[in-house]
């Protein structure tokens, strides 16, 4: 069986290793991408099936890219779970509007990873 | 914690949290102990909680044997806890009751609630669902021992790391607001709960009869004679055709008073044998 894939984007290396090594825990494949362009680049070459997205990074931040990504053909289909310093309860309606699934405040450990992917439908 | 002066202290702390709530207390694992004191010794002005435990067993003071028994008594909180008995919640014991109980409230009530999150829990699916119930009376009352854990969970209070454990983002920003760095549940959902004291082993009758509850994971971290006791005051609080709520993995002395109710684990009915013995 295809391991599942996960897109950490993230502009700091430190979360992205931090990440990466809770989802391969949690049995994901994990590529990484340090802004929205680069994410984007990503998904253009091979759609995720969940994507890990920081909010504010340069180049292109998470909402932005979460909007385009949209709009891209297959970018239905990836499971976004914002994971970022931002906690104003507009922000976060904000990005469920934009079709996010969930939403991660952090500081984030191991457990709230694993159980915002389960609430998000993803195992 | 292992000089013989320590160990008395330990079977004194067993013998009283029996005594008080019924709690079966494991003196063979000092540092759990330690972990539940700690705290206590801290805020009463203690070195340690040796010198807590003599104090207590000097002084016989009420109001610090309760704080101490009390925060042995504390379980595990987080929201939507196990999931499974909320989705049973939300699809079948609330609507199933709403339709038998017509103008008649249903009564809910989770009994051990800790700091509130169980409670608050059952809030949201009895707010989300009321569109499709129309008219129905909803009263849900949430009971714990420690008068420190309902002050929290009246407060509707809770911390980033709270609101994480369990609850999805979609409830997050529909039922609570931001205030400073914590989230507080909306005053609508904070209106529907009632708070009380209430230490299990005691008399239940005063509370009446509700046709759900839930007591998770408490009545198997009780001494035996008193989780069977509290069990049977449950299933007498329980109405015939009401459900009652264990821990999914709890190992309750349940024969001849409740029966599991098949493909829902964790799930009990009333046993139709069981009268009022007392």
């Amino acid at each position: 069986m295809r391991l599942k894939t996960c897109l950490v984007v993230d502009d700091s290396r430190v979360i992205r290793k931090v990440a990466r090594r809770i989802l391969e825990e949690i049995g994901y494949e994990v590529a990484e991408a340090g802004d929205g362009v680069d994410a984007l680049a990503w998904c253009r070459a091979a759609m995720p099936d969940a994507i890990l997205l920081d909010w504010n990074m340069p180049a292109m931040n998470g909402i932005d890219f979460l909007r385009v990504l949209r709009q891209e053909p297959g970018g239905q289909a990836p499971v976004v779970v914002f994971c970022t310093v931002e906690n104003d309860i507009d922000r976060i309606r904000e990005a469920l509007d934009a079709g996010a699934s969930e939403y991660i405040m952090k500081p984030f450990d191991g457990d709230i990873i694993e159980a915002k992917f389960a609430q998000a439908g993803l195992a | 914690m292992s000089t013989p002066e320590s160990h008395a202290h330990l079977e004194f702390l067993a013998g009283l949290c029996r005594a008080r709530a019924g709690l079966k207390v494991d003196i063979s694992r000092p540092h759990l102990i330690e972990n539940r004191l700690s705290p206590v010794a801290r805020r009463e002005g203690y070195p340690d909680i040796n010198e807590l435990l003599a104090a207590v067993q000097a002084r016989r003071d009420d109001k610090l044997i309760w704080r101490v028994v009390e925060a042995m008594a504390q379980g595990e909180s987080t929201f939507f806890r196990d999931r499974a008995p909320f989705e049973l919640f939300e699809s079948e014991m609330l609507p199933n009751l709403a339709r038998l109980r017509g103008d008649r409230p249903v009564r809910v009530w989770s009994a051990g609630c800790g700091t509130g999150q169980e409670t608050y829990s059952l809030a949201m699916l009895i707010d989300e669902t009321r569109g499709l119930m129309p008219g129905t009376q909803v009263e849900l009352t949430g009971s714990d021992l420690s008068e420190r854990c309902l002050e929290k969970a009246q407060s509707g209070l809770f911390t980033q790391f709270e609101v994480q454990r369990g609850l999805a983002a979609r409830r997050l920003v529909r039922h609570f607001e931001k205030r400073d760095e914590m989230w507080a549940l909306t005053p609508r959902l904070r209106q529907m709960v009632r708070w009380r004291r209430v230490n299990l082993i005691g008399d239940l009758t005063p509370l009446g009869r509700f046709d759900i509850i839930f007591c998770r994971n408490l009545i198997g971290g009780m001494d035996t004679p008193y989780g069977a006791k509290v069990l049977a005051s449950l299933a007498m609080a329980l109405a015939d055709d009401g459900y009652l709520v264990l821990g999914a993995t709890e190992t309750a002395p349940i024969g001849g008073i409740v029966r599991p109710m098949a493909g829902r684990p964790g799930v009990y009915a009333r046993d139709p044998a069981f009268r009022a013995a007392a």
